[in-house]
């Protein structure tokens, strides 16, 4: 048994606390203190991760552990991070913190509430440190079914369509996936032995070309349903305005981002040259994504629509950067997840508390609010700033490092595909600007907001602890980028080896 | 000798005092908050003097020629193997002249605002935000890295931003606030591809490798980026033009200077530190970075940075004429003046005689930081009088605000040109390259130089004589002594800066480079300018129909300036008629009606087809009986035929 496994261990074990749990104090408490323990776990394994890596020990995959599961399918739990899966344990367990922060005032069916929550950070963390795709599948699955419930007893608005919407499109994606997967498990014993789920063993399995070519769009476009690909996007919109604050971060967050991991851990690596020759049809899809979701963020009115479309914006950086097949855009790509993450989360996060002061999310209903709550107003301005790649802010250093490794492709196509995606960053600094210029300045147009309370305590930690996360990577990216190089080096061989062969 | 150590606290001074402030200021520090900031500029102004005297008296030089130090760099992140930002800081006379003004120009900034902003509520953020901004100016000119360079020009950005939307409340100054920030992110866009262009083929983020190995003729990078073309014209050209597009864009040129006048909206110690002196000039800094590349490889594109100048020079001159805030006119003033260094550079050659321009760029550079600071922190000290930015509120303020009237003065003789004022020196060199170099351009020049006094002491005029006051409207005196000394210290330095013999120490190529007045030469500008001066003189010292009759007279030329001939509103059909209204209306129709009905319309198509499906579980036993007879009926009759 190894520490890797208290990382999908614990939350088992809290949720099921939380059952036991008397009370909404006590469940508050309880999980405050889990997720707390949580990201100490994770701390404690990313130092376990830098003594190896210290040590000498140079191989893809550490701390791995291994169970035979069902042997005779050939599926078992395997586990094992390196520096990006890495990253994602410590996005996920500082969002989900915060998310237990802010959901503070949460006073119907609590206990429910918070036992869903713990139950898709169960989901998130068992995915990105599963090695075997059958059981990294079962994650994915844990992580989709409980926001149903959450969107759907504790949302707001159109509720139930919301809900419905989304939790049928994410299943769209895990269906497409699955066919993926089964695709990819049945090639892969071609050269004999037995077929196989393992993601070490399939990496070195060379899947017939024309396999790849019809199992990657199953496999890239079901994780992309996921990511908010264009033009399976709409469940973000809908989803992330009717969910409740912590669900509303915990989709943008670390939803969104089981896609992206998938996309280059799942789809990319075990299909290089299929991934190559859709390469261009990817760019074309991100770049839509980029620019049109910029420009439709613009004409948005309720602010959780604003950040939803500027996050199907920004997740197209993501694919952008996958898509270029250079080492620096595929760091880009993994730092513009861990950044997008905590910068939405931190989003999501303060429009929440704006609507639960004054129960409107529409930038027309509000003005002037930084005068009443400096500490709210300069949250969400610092989420702006992030937001539109602001240098010292994580925003930043991804995509640019997004665009300095696209740049790395000379020819005319990617170059365009480049430049298209730096003249969002103008857009993006257009409405978000407009959104803070709207709601935070100008006269305080509502009497009544005089009397609102400025952040209370949960609040705080939780904006202070993303906006600390967000500074650190901002301020010292070679942290981040220095923990990712290896894990996208390690990729990038095998999609290198693919063009030779092609 | 020169120390790491404390070159580094030059920006690190101010950004630990924005910390402080920032995020103790508003409960803990309020009243100490001013106090604070001004110290740490005070230590780090001092550093700097000694930095620069150093520099240039004691290590700079290697065998005659001034050398670029980098004090210490470390690697911030890497793209790949030889690509990567570093954070560095790199001394060389241009950076050295740009953190004396720097930190001198904030250092005044400061000390007046002690008591011009005394009263406001959120003193200790605005004391942040100016420690903000000294900390990115200075971590920008010090840059060692074209990219450390883009970071810190964002960071100026944003600085400019908050402080230009300091007072929030009022709708104009955050929409001005915006402006200025999405005009210049737009101009930053070109900045950002110039830079992707340049490194890519240079191989090097880093200043001194790049220069070096763009403008070195027959290097293999030079070949590559030049033998690559784009549209015909080879993608140096493109990255240049591209680098210099952000430049125009900070330095409001034309047609990218909308933003500035509109940046007036921030609190006047604002305007005179960064939309005057130091930060709009970064454009110009940055060409003349990387001017080496720009003259020896590429003049198509130090032709463009020439002409860009020369229009905006002009252009600004005729808008400055017409506009009746006293801080607008000032704000067109600078981008005039900015015009004056651009094309300078833009006529320089590199080394020797032919590097004139480049001198007298950055020598005007220096000086007008001096008077245009002391220009607006006298137009501070007026509207803190009057309450008022409008000429027409003004008049006969001489007797009631004498120190504020004489620097003043002292400021405009110095912009007007005439000796022996700095404005005077630095211009006459501008003017010489121009004659030398590029005949037009010098016409234009010259034109405006009268101009430039003219509207300078139609501003002066009208401010301090034409009408009097009736004296018990403005009871309260002249600002304390924390306004009046910087006004007083800048005045002195303005009448003094034009004898520094500056081409001993900044030169295109770091050789000392001599230049002298000629008399001669000199004569035509500065007639000029006493023309100007003349004509000003006689349209505003007392009050008169002569500018009306004047205006109508010149007719549609007179409103076009008044209107600064509608380049706002050619921007606002392009940005808000055309992308905002169109682009962004289609695309959230289209996600909202196209893809979002599409994704509708799949689930309506299930739902009929589940309700048309459960129309057949009636739960009538009669229906499911009927159901059974049919079945069998048809099996009997199946079975029939095939047995038949």
């Amino acid at each position: 048994m190894n520490s890797l496994f208290l990382i999908v261990l614990w939350p088992a074990l809290s949720a099921l606390a939380i059952l036991l749990c008397k009370g909404a104090k006590q469940v508050r408490t309880a999980s405050l203190v889990a997720s707390a323990i949580q990201l100490g776990l994770t701390l404690y394994i990313a130092f376990e991760y830098y003594t190896l890596r210290r040590a000498g020990d140079h191989s893809p995959f550490m701390m791995q552990s291994n169970l035979n599961w069902f042997p005779q399918f050939g599926i078992s739990l395997h586990m094992g991070i390196d520096g990006i899966s890495l990253a994602m344990l410590l996005l996920t367990s500082v969002v989900v913190l915060c998310g237990v922060l802010v959901s503070w005032n949460i006073s119907y069916l609590t206990k429910e509430f918070y036992f869903l929550l713990i139950l898709l950070s169960m989901g998130a963390y068992g995915f990105f440190i599963s090695l075997d795709l059958f059981t990294l599948f079962f994650f994915l699955e844990l992580a989709v079914i409980p926001k149903f419930m959450l969107i759907g007893i504790w949302g707001s608005g159109r509720k139930e369509y919301a809900a419905m919407k989304l939790a049928l499109m994410l299943m769209g994606g895990s269906a497409l996936i699955l066919i993926g997967l089964l695709g990819v498990y049945f090639n892969s014993h071609t050269s004999g032995g037995l077929p196989t789920f393992d993601l070490l063993k399939l990496s070195v399995v060379h899947i017939p070309r024309n396999a790849q070519h019809i199992l990657f769009p199953f496999l890239f476009l079901g994780f992309g349903v996921f990511t908010a690909i264009f033009p399976f996007h709409t469940w973000a919109p809908d989803g992330h305005s009717s969910a409740p604050t912590a669900a509303s971060m915990f989709l943008a967050g670390i939803s969104m981002k089981l896609g992206g991991y998938g996309c280059i851990r799942v789809a990319c690596l075990l299909m290089p040259e299929a991934a190559q020759y859709y390469g261009p049809a990817i760019i074309v899809l991100a770049c839509i994504a980029i620019l049109y979701g910029a420009f439709a963020t613009m004409m948005q009115k309720d602010l959780k629509y604003i950040n939803a479309y500027s996050s199907v914006s920004h997740c197209g950086f993501v694919l952008l950067g996958i898509a270029m097949f250079t080492q620096t855009a595929l760091i880009g790509a993994v730092m513009q997840m861990v950044s997008h993450g905590l910068m939405t989360a931190l989003f999501f996060a303060v429009i929440g508390m704006l609507y639960e002061r004054t129960h409107t999310r529409m930038t027309a209903d509000m003005s002037g609010l930084l005068k009443i709550m400096p500490f709210l107003g300069t949250v969400f301005i610092i989420a702006g700033l992030c937001s539109l790649g602001l240098p010292g802010l994580s925003g930043f250093v991804s995509e640019m490092t997004i665009f300095m490794g696209s740049w790395q492709r000379p020819d005319a196509f990617h170059r365009i595909a480049t430049i298209l995606a730096c003249a969002s960053i103008v857009v993006t600094a257009v409405y978000i600007l407009r959104a803070a210029g709207k709601v935070l300045m100008g006269p305080i147009s509502n009497e009544h907001f005089r009397s609102l309370k400025d952040a209370a305590w949960n609040e705080k930690l939780a904006s202070v602890i993303l906006i600390l996360s967000i500074v650190l990577i901002g301020v010292a990216p070679f942290l981040l980028s220095g923990l990712i190089r290896p894990g996208a080096f390690e990729i990038m061989k095998t999609i290198a080896n693919a063009t030779v062969l092609n | 000798m020169l120390s790491a150590t404390y070159i580094a606290l030059i920006p690190l001074l101010p950004l630990a005092s924005f910390l402080l402030i920032g995020l103790l200021g508003k409960r803990y520090l309020k009243m100490a908050s001013g106090p604070i900031g001004t110290l740490s500029l005070l230590l780090s102004c001092a550093l700097a003097c000694i930095t620069a005297f150093q520099y240039f008296f004691q290590a700079g030089r290697v065998n005659g020629v001034f050398e670029k130090i980098t004090v210490f760099k470390f690697a911030w992140l890497n793209f790949s193997p030889n690509v990567s930002i570093d954070m560095g800081l790199v001394l060389d006379p241009i950076s050295v002249m740009m953190i004396l003004v720097v930190t001198l120009i904030a250092l005044m900034v400061h000390i007046y605002s002690l008591s011009y902003m005394k009263g406001e509520e959120r003193v200790s953020t605005y004391f942040s935000f100016l420690s903000l901004f000294t900390f990115s100016m200075l971590g920008l000119v010090l840059a060692s890295n074209i990219f450390q360079m883009y970071i810190f020009w964002e960071l100026v950005g944003l600085s400019s931003y908050l402080l230009i939307g300091f007072y929030f409340d009022k709708p104009s100054a955050v929409a001005a606030a915006k402006k200025a920030f999405i005009v210049t992110r737009f101009a930053d866009l070109g900045f950002l591809i110039g830079i992707l262009i340049l490194s890519f083929h240079a191989e090097t983020l880093d200043f001194t490798t790049l220069i070096s190995r763009l403008s070195t003729p027959g290097s293999p990078w030079l070949l590559s980026i030049s033998s690559a073309s784009f549209m015909g014209f080879s993608l140096l050209t493109w990255g240049l033009v591209l680098l210099f597009v952000g430049g125009a864009g900070k330095s409001a040129m034309f047609p990218l200077h909308i933003w500035l006048p509109d940046a007036m909206e921030g609190p006047t110690p604002v305007s005179a530190l960064i939309h005057a002196a130091t930060m709009v000039v970064a454009g110009v800094f940055m060409v003349a970075r990387m001017f080496p590349v720009y003259a020896l490889s590429c003049p198509a594109a130090l032709q463009v940075v020439a002409w860009t100048g020369a229009i905006s020079s002009l252009f600004a001159a005729l808008i400055a004429c017409t506009q009746t805030d006293i801080k607008r006119v000032l704000a067109y003033s600078t981008m005039s003046q900015i015009g004056y260094m651009m094309f300078a550079l833009g006529v320089s050659g590199y080394g020797g005689e032919n590097g004139l321009g480049y001198t007298a760029s950055l020598f005007h550079l220096f000086t007008h930081a001096l008077f245009k600071a002391l220009l607006f922190l006298g137009a501070g000290a007026v509207i803190h009088y009057v309450h008022s930015n409008e000429l027409s509120k003004m008049g006969g303020l001489r007797k009631h605000i004498p120190i504020t009237h004489i620097t003043f003065l002292v400021a405009c003789l110095a912009i007007a040109g005439v000796p022996p004022f700095s404005g005077f020196f630095s211009k006459e060199e501008i003017l010489m390259a121009s004659y030398q170099h590029n005949f037009p351009i010098y016409c234009i020049a010259l034109f405006t130089a009268g101009l430039t006094a003219f509207y300078m002491f139609r501003l002066y005029f009208s401010i301090f004589w034409k009408k009097e006051l009736s004296a018990d409207s403005h009871a309260h005196g002249e600002g304390g002594f924390a306004m009046m000394f910087p006004l007083v210290l800048l005045a002195l330095f303005t009448l003094g800066a034009g004898f520094i013999p500056f081409g001993k120490f900044i030169s295109s190529d770091g050789l000392p480079l001599t230049s002298e007045v000629h008399l001669g030469f000199s004569l035509i500008p500065v007639l000029l300018s006493l023309c100007g001066i003349f004509m000003a003189m006689a349209f505003y010292k007392k009050e008169s129909t002569l500018p009306d009759k004047a205006a109508t007279v010149l007719g549609e030329l007179y409103k076009a300036s008044f209107n600064k001939f509608k380049i706002d509103e050619v921007w606002l059909k392009v940005t808000k008629g055309f992308l905002f209204g169109i682009v962004g209306r289609f695309a959230a129709w289209f996600d909202k009606s196209i893809i979002n009905g599409a994704i509708d319309l799949g689930a309506s198509f299930a739902e009929v087809v589940s309700d048309t499906v459960r129309m057949l579980q009636t739960g009538k036993v009669q229906d499911y009986a009927a159901c059974v007879l049919a079945g069998v009926l048809s099996l009997c009759l199946y079975f029939l035929y095939v047995w038949m």
